[in-house]
């Protein structure tokens, strides 16, 4: 009788210095079933993002990058093997992965605002948008790349002459990095005119 | 008379059928085709690889464009890039190695020297060709200019 004389503040202020261990037990459980579902809905969307039906879901990577890719090593060659739109142009590991997806806001709103909606706008901004990528693969020193292709496992004995010429000394040094001398093996090149090694 | 004329339609088809049948034949003539009908397809001649990399080519006679010894796939050539003068530039052969771009292929068709590749000698591959590992379908018995037979 005299618990109900006190007032709503008060009772709230009580049962939140002194919560019976049955509601601590439920908030933490609850907090804790919680977080698995957003965590895992965060990272399970994350990962629906970052599949090749949902890069090509969108006409302007359908209809351009990905008919050019079709004809290249990295989608048809003898042993079947073959690497998607994210395991070139995401990162494998999570804090990079989250990086870069972060950046690809941007080409959320690109899309949203039709930036490259037709070929010809495509064209007109393929060289900004290689450009962009090349400086990312460059700056990472071809982490994407090094994902399947080791350099510490590369056999020479089983590379071309120039294969093994570039590798065993520019590569081998590190003064040189993939995508230095590898770009344009899966896509079509933009206007190559003041990129290093091009004519 | 419905007879009649139904006996003609018949007499039509296997005409017909039969003219079809003597214009699909080759009349037992063999040509590079083979023996194979007209009206059948030869089994298909199994792909031909290019080797990935080997020593260059002799030339067979003055003035040939020297053959590619090596693989090209996917090599761009177009108005935005050209892959061949990554290597075969006179700016670049010396980092890979790769024969130089002749100076003739700076000369424009009147004569005129370029400070460039000549853009009617820019698509390196109308002229030099990879080789696969291919055997001659006819014996061939040319022989090259003195200057350049290995004998």
């Amino acid at each position: 009788m005299a618990r109900q004389k006190k007032g709503f503040l008060t009772r709230y202020k009580d049962m939140l210095l002194s919560p019976s261990s049955v509601a601590m037990g439920l908030i933490l459980g609850i907090g804790f079933v919680a977080g698995i579902v957003f965590w895992g809905g965060f990272n399970t969307g994350l990962e629906i993002t970052n599949t090749e039906e949902f890069c090509i879901g969108c006409h302007e990577m359908e209809n351009n990058v990905y008919q050019e890719y079709k004809s290249t090593i990295h989608y048809s060659n003898r042993s079947g093997v073959r690497a998607t739109c994210p395991d070139c142009h995401v990162p494998k590991d999570w804090t990079h992965k989250i990086v870069r997806k972060i950046q690809a806001s941007q080409e959320v709103w690109g899309k949203l605002t039709g930036y490259i909606n037709t070929r010809e706008k495509f064209v007109e901004h393929r060289k900004e948008m290689a450009l962009r990528e090349w400086q990312r693969m460059k700056e990472s020193d071809s982490r994407e790349c090094r994902n399947c292709h080791d350099f510490e496992y590369m056999d020479f004995s089983e590379q071309g002459k120039r294969s093994v010429k570039m590798h065993s000394t520019a590569l081998a040094s590190g003064e040189k990095t993939c995508i230095d001398c590898h770009k344009g093996i899966a896509h079509e090149l933009p206007d190559m005119e003041g990129v290093e090694g091009w004519h | 008379m419905k007879n009649l004329k139904s006996l003609v339609l018949v007499g039509w088809a296997v005409a017909l059928t039969a003219s079809m049948q003597v214009s699909a034949e080759i009349g037992g003539v063999q040509s590079l085709r083979g023996a194979e009908e007209l009206d059948s397809n030869n089994a298909a001649e199994e792909m031909k690889r290019i080797p990935r990399d080997r020593a260059t080519f002799e030339r067979d006679y003055l003035h040939q464009p020297p053959l590619i010894p090596h693989q090209v796939r996917g090599y761009q050539v177009d108005l935005n890039s050209n892959k061949c003068l990554s290597c075969h530039s006179w700016t670049n052969y010396k980092t890979s190695g790769a024969t130089k771009v002749s100076l003739t292929h700076f000369d424009t068709r009147d004569g005129q020297q370029l400070s460039d590749v000549s853009p009617r000698r820019y698509f390196c591959m109308q002229c030099h060709v990879p080789q696969a590992d291919a055997k001659p379908l006819v014996d061939n018995s040319f022989k090259s200019v003195d200057a350049l037979s290995a004998d």
